[in-house]
């Protein structure tokens, strides 16, 4: 088999980073904050290599949508070992209210553009965490979707896929071509190492806008307010335990 | 590679590495710069070697050390078990 597939890398704020609300509650502080790529997504572009590596596809495309530096993402992906990246650039309000719809429809068209089997993202990006994507791209392609794999085999044409549900492991077998969404538990991520970012600079990346591809981005939702988590409340020592008992019983739990 | 430009370029992956420390940058260049500076009278080629592999081997540390942070923050956020 020689597939070609198409990744889809998003630039979120760095998992590691203490999330702050802007003070006029319209979304969170982005500026001068460290970003890198969405975990789930390192997890989808070391899928894709490690097939590339076992033979069974020829070409990885990673993609990323948003603005400019999102071309420092598309470097990791390529660091990784991603052939060539495509970044459609959309930047300000609109992309504040980008929703996965719209990628969905971006990376419909790429891979019918590119001529792709098989498209890997991460189930969910960790700052909107929608889990989304990989869904409506599957249906907007007419393709069989596996979401959240922990596991994936390609066999002659097909691929057999375990899924994380509920309580347990689902095995299935899709056809190529088709969506697949990447769980935690899929592999290990290669670290990107200093040469092979430096090499990755050579690497083309070619750069669209929403309507080169013929996806409206101009805003279909409207945010209201974005407010922080409730603070935890302040525990309390006690003396003894006659004073736990009384704490519990007062609480309702002896 | 000479053995001189392996010790570069070991200096140069550990301080990439160094950006991610948990402890902080300026923390990490600190210790890195004194464990290297403390190996610099070394002249057997031999004992170099063996200094160059001890670095090989923290390049390793770090990135199972990086790999595992992600891996249990993201485990702590959306997994229950």
């Amino acid at each position: 088999m020689s597939l070609r597939i198409l990744v889809g890398c998003k630039r979120v704020i760095d998992y590691a980073v203490k999330i702050r609300v802007k003070p006029d509650k319209s979304g969170v502080i982005t500026e001068g904050v460290k970003h890198s790529m969405n975990p789930f997504d390192e997890i989808a572009i070391e899928e894709a290599v490690r097939m590339k590596e076992k033979k069974i596809a020829k070409e990885i495309v990673a993609f990323s949508c948003g603005p400019t530096q999102c071309q420092e993402t598309l470097r990791t992906a390529l660091a990784m070992g991603a052939d060539r990246g495509i970044h459609v650039e959309v930047s300000g309000p609109e992309y504040e209210t980008l929703q996965p719809l719209h990628i969905s429809k971006m990376l419909a068209k790429l891979a019918k553009d590119e001529q792709i089997d098989l498209i890997i993202v991460g189930k969910q990006a960790i700052d909107d965490d929608c889990n989304q994507t990989a869904q409506m791209t599957a249906a907007l392609l007419d393709w069989p979707q596996a979401t959240s794999a922990s596991k994936i085999e390609a066999k002659d044409g097909s691929l057999q896929v375990v899924r994380e549900i509920d309580g347990g492991l689902e095995t299935i077998k899709v056809k190529l071509p088709s969506v697949v969404s990447a769980d935690l538990r899929l592999n290990e991520p290669r670290y990107a190492t200093l040469p092979n970012i430096m090499k990755a600079k050579k690497k083309p990346i070619k750069k669209l806008a929403p309507k080169d591809l013929g996806v409206d981005v101009s805003p279909r939702i409207q945010v209201v307010t974005v407010e922080e988590p409730p603070v935890r409340q302040a525990g309390a020592k006690v003396e003894n335990v006659d004073a736990v008992i009384e704490k519990l019983k007062a609480l309702g739990h002896a | 590679m000479s053995q001189h430009s392996r010790v570069m370029t070991l200096y140069k992956t550990l301080l990439h590495l160094g950006k991610e420390y948990p402890g902080g940058y300026p923390y990490f260049r600190n210790k890195l710069k004194n464990a290297f500076m403390k190996n610099s009278s070394l002249k057997d080629p031999k004992e170099i070697d063996s200094a160059i592999a001890r670095g090989e081997f923290v390049i390793k540390e770090l990135e199972a050390l990086y790999m595992l942070r992600k891996y249990r923050a993201l485990k702590k956020r959306y997994y229950e078990d």
